[in-house]
């Protein structure tokens, strides 16, 4: 790696200033970051994913929406490299790549936070930002630049106070630690983020703050992939909503064109019922 | 990556205000609050564990007064080496959230392989010997480490295998040597000998102290000077100095000890080596533990290792080279051990030692779930075992008393070990 890892080099308030493990900064807001184009995946006889073609923009919150079993998880699977694939092009910044292992996906910038998966209970907060990616002082622990580079990221992300930076982890809140995790796919140099329900397990004020979260990632160009169960959560973050029907892209459109209703309907039938003179892009983009 | 040179003065020169996370303890008091949290999120510190051993102290004194005497506390130091030094052992596997049952007879071929090689009738000298015997363990562990990590098979069992098998290797080695008669090698290298029965003399005892100290004190000062220049909160000074004071307090009363002459007849003091090399085994895996990125990893397997191995750490490496650090250091507590009883024999029970090595980790405060632990709770958790050994001989409690009254302690320590852990987790 070439550029400087700290999300801290980056700018606060621009969010467009250099950043991303290719050197060349964010695309600026609005800009087709990642491409899908007919991405297919059985297991066995169940199609899990049919034709999916989907763009995911920078600076722009994509919510996937679909009920159980509809492929959410499938999907990203794909993008993250943890399950590719059987067949479909992915393009990033307008090149093809392969993301056939998590390395890949997190080499072009695509980090993915899973709850509970990501942080060590039993490390602090700075000990868990840079696990795997320590910094050195005569081949020694450099603890006072990695702390200095926590308190910048966590700053950066004007994440909920904690109570010192130095406490372990296992006594944060449910949304701390999503935002410590959130922090720490970052200060990889993530030009992708995905969430996978990330209120799941949160109470109300959790909630929150780990979508205030996701909006600050937006402002600052970040593309972000959120997967989530709870309409109001998604109509709050989303720009966008991707509606996943029994492996299909059902549809997507910018959040305005959507209502509780129709989305429900969408999510339930696959269709949008008896308005067809509304019917949103179901077979492709239409940003706005 | 690369590597980042980022002045400090600009990172310092954040202002405190845009920076929520990470608030100062500058002040006692505020320390002393944070203290409090550690202790109720379960992570006590060694403060209680301390609390134990000086009750345990005062209960053995009252009990008999020979208990603290200069000898009688000397010979504690020299008896609980061996424990304190396998404790060490333990801690690298227990961390892991493994264990390592086989560290008994691992000390005990190694002990086996340097005083044979050290013995007549053809005697290498001390220290190949020594190299050959740390090899020996460094490569038992190393085996068992494969086991587990490439064939993915518990430590449990690999281990217990390893407890039945080294037994019988060492039987072998004992009883088919030119070195050894009758199941028996004895010392015969004066070095050897002189790890356990050999002393600093007085005037070294205190030189070596004081170093020490200082080097501490050093140490631990310039840390939380380095800490304020980059605008970072630090442990207030009165705190820090107050530790340098403890250790220099502690330091002296050993050397005090030591050199008072405890001698029959003829006058015999001074600190025994294997106090100073304790001491080196437990800085330098300390260093190792909390310094380097190795330590860093083994705690981050130890908590969660599916997020260890998403940060791209090799899990198989860490665990494996954890075995053999384990197995080395089990060596090296053979060889104390043998120093210490002038001989290696077939009655070595490894079998007890290794539960013994256990005890003193988890008594002092290491985790058996993995992830929580220091090498210190090897070292305080030893010292107790052997003192509850050493008190409960000069009392005359029988044997079966001994083995329970231990046992109690271990299951008390285990106790709080699983209690404390629950309550790490119930403040989410
Ligand atoms: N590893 C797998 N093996 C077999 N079938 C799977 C596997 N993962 C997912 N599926 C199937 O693929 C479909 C989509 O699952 P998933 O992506 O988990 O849905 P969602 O996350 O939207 O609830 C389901 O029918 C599910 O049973
Ligand atoms: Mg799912």
């Amino acid at each position: 790696m070439t550029t400087d890892a700290l999300p801290g080099a980056r700018p606060a308030p621009a969010g467009r200033a250099p950043a991303g493990a290719t050197g060349a900064g964010l695309l600026p807001a609005g800009a087709p970051l990642l491409e899908l184009r007919a991405i297919n995946k059985s297991f066995g006889s169940v199609r899990a994913l049919t034709d999916i073609d989907l763009v995911i923009t920078a600076g722009e919150v994509t919510a996937l929406v679909g009920d159980n079993g509809a492929g959410k998880s499938t999907l990203i699977k794909a993008i993250a490299g943890i399950s590719p694939p059987d067949s479909g092009e992915m393009l990033w910044r307008g090149k093809p790549v392969h993301v056939s292992h998590p390395k890949d996906a997190s080499a072009l910038g695509i980090a993915t936070v899973y709850q509970d998966l990501a942080l060590c209970d039993n490390l602090d907060i700075v000990q868990n930002l840079y696990l795997g990616r320590e910094r050195l002082h005569l081949r020694t622990l450099d603890e006072t630049t990695m702390e200095l580079g926590a308190k910048r990221a966590l700053a950066d992300l004007s994440v909920v106070t904690v109570r010192s930076i130095r406490q372990l982890v296992a006594s944060l809140s449910g949304g701390q630690r999503q935002a410590v995790a959130v922090a720490k796919a970052v200060m990889g140099n993530a030009e992708l983020v995905i969430l996978d329900e990330p209120t799941a397990a949160l109470g109300v004020s959790q909630t929150r703050q780990v979508l205030d979260l996701i909006k600050r990632l937006a402002d600052k160009g970040i593309a972000v992939i959120v997967i989530s169960h709870n309409l109001r959560d998604v109509f709050e973050v989303a720009n966008r909503i991707a509606v996943l029907y029994l492996g299909r892209l059902a549809g997507v459109a910018p959040a305005a064109e959507f209502d509780t209703q129709t989305a429900v309907e969408m999510i339930t039938t696959g269709t949008r019922g008896a308005r067809p003179d509304t019917k949103v892009a179901a077979d492709g983009e239409k940003d706005a | 990556m690369s590597k980042t040179v980022r002045p400090l003065e600009t990172a310092a020169a954040l202002d405190a205000g845009e920076v929520p996370a990470g608030a100062p303890a500058e002040t006692l008091g505020q320390y002393a609050h944070g203290w409090w949290t550690q202790v109720r999120s379960g992570q006590s510190g060694i403060l209680p564990v301390l609390g134990g051993l000086v009750l345990l102290v005062v209960i053995f004194q009252l009990l008999n007064s020979n208990f603290l005497t200069p000898a009688n506390l000397t010979n504690l130091m020299t008896q609980g080496a061996p424990y304190v030094i396998l404790g060490f052992a333990e801690v690298f596997v227990l961390l892991l959230g493994e264990i390592d049952l086989s560290i008994g007879y691992v000390a005990g071929i190694a002990a086996t392989v340097t005083l044979q090689l050290a013995a007549y009738p053809n005697p290498t000298p001390w220290w190949l010997a020594v190299l050959a015997g740390l090899a020996a363990a460094a490569a038992l562990g190393f085996v068992q480490g494969l086991l587990i990590t490439k064939l993915g098979l518990p430590s449990f069992v690999v281990t217990l295998a390893g407890l039945l098998g080294f037994e019988g290797v060492m039987l072998y080695l004992l009883n088919n040597n030119a070195a050894s008669s009758g199941g028996t090698v004895s010392i015969t290298n004066n070095i050897l000998s002189d790890i356990v029965n050999g002393n600093l003399s007085n005037i070294v005892g205190w030189v070596v102290m004081a170093a020490c100290v200082a080097l501490a004190g050093l140490f631990f000062w310039s840390r939380d000077q380095r800490r304020r220049r980059a605008g970072l909160s630090a442990t207030p000074a009165g705190l820090t100095l107050l530790k340098i004071v403890a250790m220099g307090v502690a330091g002296i009363v050993i050397v005090v000890i030591c050199n008072t002459d405890r001698g029959r007849g003829a006058p015999f003091s001074g600190v025994p080596w294997v106090v100073p090399i304790t001491l080196v085994i437990l800085v330098g895996w300390t260093f190792l533990l909390s310094r380097t990125r190795y330590g860093r990893y083994v705690y981050a397997i130890g908590g969660n290792a599916e997020a260890a191995r998403r940060a791209g750490i090799n899990l198989a490496r860490i665990r494996t080279s954890a075995f053999v650090l384990s197995g080395l250091t089990a060596g090296a507590a053979g060889i104390v051990y043998a120093s210490e009883l002038g001989s290696v024999s077939t009655s070595v029970d490894g079998g007890t030692l290794v539960l013994d090595a256990v005890a003193a980790a988890v008594i002092g405060g290491t985790s058996l779930f993995g992830g929580r632990g220091k090498m210190l709770h090897a070292l305080i958790g030893g010292v107790i075992i052997a003192a509850i050994a050493n008190g409960m001989g000069l009392l005359g409690v029988s044997a079966p008393a001994q083995y329970m009254i231990t046992a109690l302690v271990l299951l008390a320590a285990v106790v709080v070990d699983a209690l404390s852990r629950r309550g790490s987790t119930a403040t989410r």
